[in-house]
């Protein structure tokens, strides 16, 4: 039988606010446990909470990026249940007033073709804390730091059919939110968690089947995984002539395992109420208008004015528009280096294939854009050959030296572009391998002739010391050669 | 409205609340009161109200995006009735 795969997303995005949701504590990450709890994040009685403004700033920029109607008047509700790390026994959210109402986003497919995926909503909510289930003597330790701070959950609408399409949409919401920096988008450190709601129904059925939610999956490669491994669960079990349970599942990227986490019959009865603790909070025209005057180019815009400004094809301006900070180091890399399509053959190379080595983000590299600019500067006026470029490129990355001339000057990486020189060693090359003339001059194989050229180069890099111009090599053999 | 014993029980393990076989028919009655007075409110005409999210006719004020709470960890875990390496220790959960 064939199959309608129907996937919705839910995502949490933490904000990237100085502070909680509701209070003074910092957000940092990374600080000794429950040294930014105080006593509101606690729970204490006779606390109450006061919102961030700036959390309401972030979400309202986020939907106005996503084409959002923004609620003028929203309010919070609390969603009870019972879970170490959420000392208030409910997380403080939004239900019938979300601040972000429906709008959309597009993604870009690998055919070529873009589609519009609907979002439902996006909401103001509360982080919990971290439960950290290693044995404290058959107890559990529970870290506060976490709780209460300020996440948008972006919830869309079942419009997506397969797995490319969620990730493709997991990914341009990572751009978006990053180009907005309204979070710092580091999924090992949970700033995004994704929930993927997926059901099947028979090929062109109207109507839905029971879905499962595969919860918190943080990174794009998992959720790709989670979403194929769910979907031939739910396969096996309908051509079985079995059903589906609503169920919450976690899934394990490691082992490539899912689990049932609950289902619907001890399914949560969350109780939601509206927080008497909160009063509705209203958004006026003046701070959207200020909202808006802060977003910054968005990637769609990015990538627009990359292929019109530096000549990038479509598939190029895509892989560096898409995150902020790549697409910085990308602009400060042209500024020095000039050659655009060079300098993007490079980031989407050498620079892409070391930081992913090394696990390490744009942000961490330690090269800077001017440094890989200036390089590619001395490729495009022939200083120096790629081959040399490769060689500067690693004295950069380890940190041997930040100045790229004189590391060409201090390896001798320079060159000879002197046709004098070059023609002199052609000649010396040329006499000492007579066999090979006579082959290449009788030989009328277009390809072959290529192919047997390539075979001069290395002798004559030997002679050169590898300092002679590859192309202007090239260029003096077929002259001498007759090609 | 009346509300049943399955209720009662389902709103008890909800609220991690202990209730007795005994106390569960007082609390039957209690609640069905409660329910009976919601029911007479439901009776009144609301098409033209709109819900209220809050009885003060106000709305919130806001605060800047400032630290203002410092670290005061040694106090709290003080009354904590377990802790260990700054966490808060509490009974095993296991999801």
């Amino acid at each position: 039988m064939q199959w309608d795969i129907v996937i919705g997303l839910e995502i949490h995005v933490q904000l990237a606010t100085k502070t909680k949701i509701f209070s003074g504590s910092s957000t940092a990450y990374g600080a000794e446990p429950n040294t930014q709890a105080n006593a509101v994040d606690l729970a204490m009685p006779g606390t109450l909470p006061v919102p961030n403004e700036q959390a309401f700033r972030y979400a309202v920029m986020f939907g106005l990026a996503v084409n959002s109607e923004i609620e003028r008047r929203s309010v919070f509700e609390r969603k009870n249940y019972f879970y170490p790390d959420l000392p208030k026994g409910y997380q403080t959210t939004q239900l019938e007033r979300p601040i972000v109402g429906p709008g959309y986003v597009d993604i870009d497919l690998s055919n070529g073709e873009s589609k519009r995926i609907r979002i439902h909503h996006a909401h103001l909510e509360e982080d919990a804390g971290k439960s950290l289930h290693e044995d404290f003597h058959g107890m559990t330790g529970v870290d506060l730091n976490r709780a209460g701070t300020p996440l948008i959950e972006v919830v869309t609408e079942p419009d997506m059919t397969n797995a490319e399409e969620a990730v493709a949409f997991a990914k341009k919401l990572h751009s978006l939110v990053t180009s907005l920096g309204i979070c710092d988008g580091d999924m090992s450190q949970g700033s995004m968690r994704f929930d993927v709601n997926i059901s099947l129904k028979p090929k062109g059925s109207d109507t839905l089947g029971t879905r499962t939610e595969t919860k918190n999956l943080n990174s794009f490669r998992f959720m790709e995984q989670a979403i194929a491994h769910e979907v031939e669960r739910q396969m096996d079990i309908l051509e079985d002539g079995g059903v589906i349970e609503q169920e919450t599942r976690l899934y394990n990227g490691d082992r490539d395992e899912s689990r049932s986490m609950r289902t619907k019959e001890e399914a949560n009865d969350y109780r939601y109420f509206p927080c008497p603790d909160l009063l509705p909070v209203e958004i006026d025209e003046s701070f959207i208008d200020d909202a808006r005057s802060r977003l910054p180019e968005l990637p769609d815009a990015r990538k627009a004015r990359f292929k019109d400004q530096y000549g990038l094809n479509d598939y190029d301006a895509g892989l560096l528009s898409g995150d902020a900070t790549l697409a910085a180091f990308f602009e400060e890399a042209v500024a020095h280096g000039k050659d655009a399509k060079l300098t993007a053959n490079w980031i989407q190379g050498e620079f892409s294939a070391r930081l992913n080595a090394e696990e390490k983000s744009v942000a961490d590299s330690p090269i800077t854009g001017a440094q890989l600019g200036n390089m590619v500067t001395r490729i495009s006026d022939n200083t120096i050959s790629s081959a040399g470029a490769k060689k500067v490129f690693d004295a950069l990355w380890t940190g041997e030296n930040d100045n790229v001339d004189a590391i060409i000057d201090a390896k001798g990486l320079k060159q000879v572009s002197d046709t004098g020189a070059l023609e002199q060693m052609v000649d010396e090359v040329l006499a000492g391998m007579p066999d090979q003339v006579a082959q290449f001059q009788a030989e009328e194989d277009p390809k072959k002739r290529k192919k047997m050229l390539g075979g001069f180069m290395g002798p004559l890099m030997k002679v050169s010391k590898g300092q002679g111009n590859p192309k202007l090599f090239n260029e003096i053999l077929l002259k001498k050669l007759g090609g | 409205m009346t509300i049943s014993r399955k209720d009662i029980e389902k709103v008890a393990v909800l609220a991690r609340i202990r209730v007795d076989e005994e106390q569960v028919s007082a609390l039957e009655k209690d609640l069905g009161n409660i329910l009976d007075l919601v029911d007479q409110l439901s009776a009144a005409d609301t098409d033209s109200v709109e819900p209220m999210a809050h009885p003060l006719n106000a709305v919130q004020r806001l605060r800047a995006d400032e630290v203002t709470e410092t670290d005061q960890r040694a106090s709290f875990q003080a009354i904590a009735p377990a802790t260990e390496n700054g966490l808060y220790l509490v009974p095993r959960v296991i999801e």
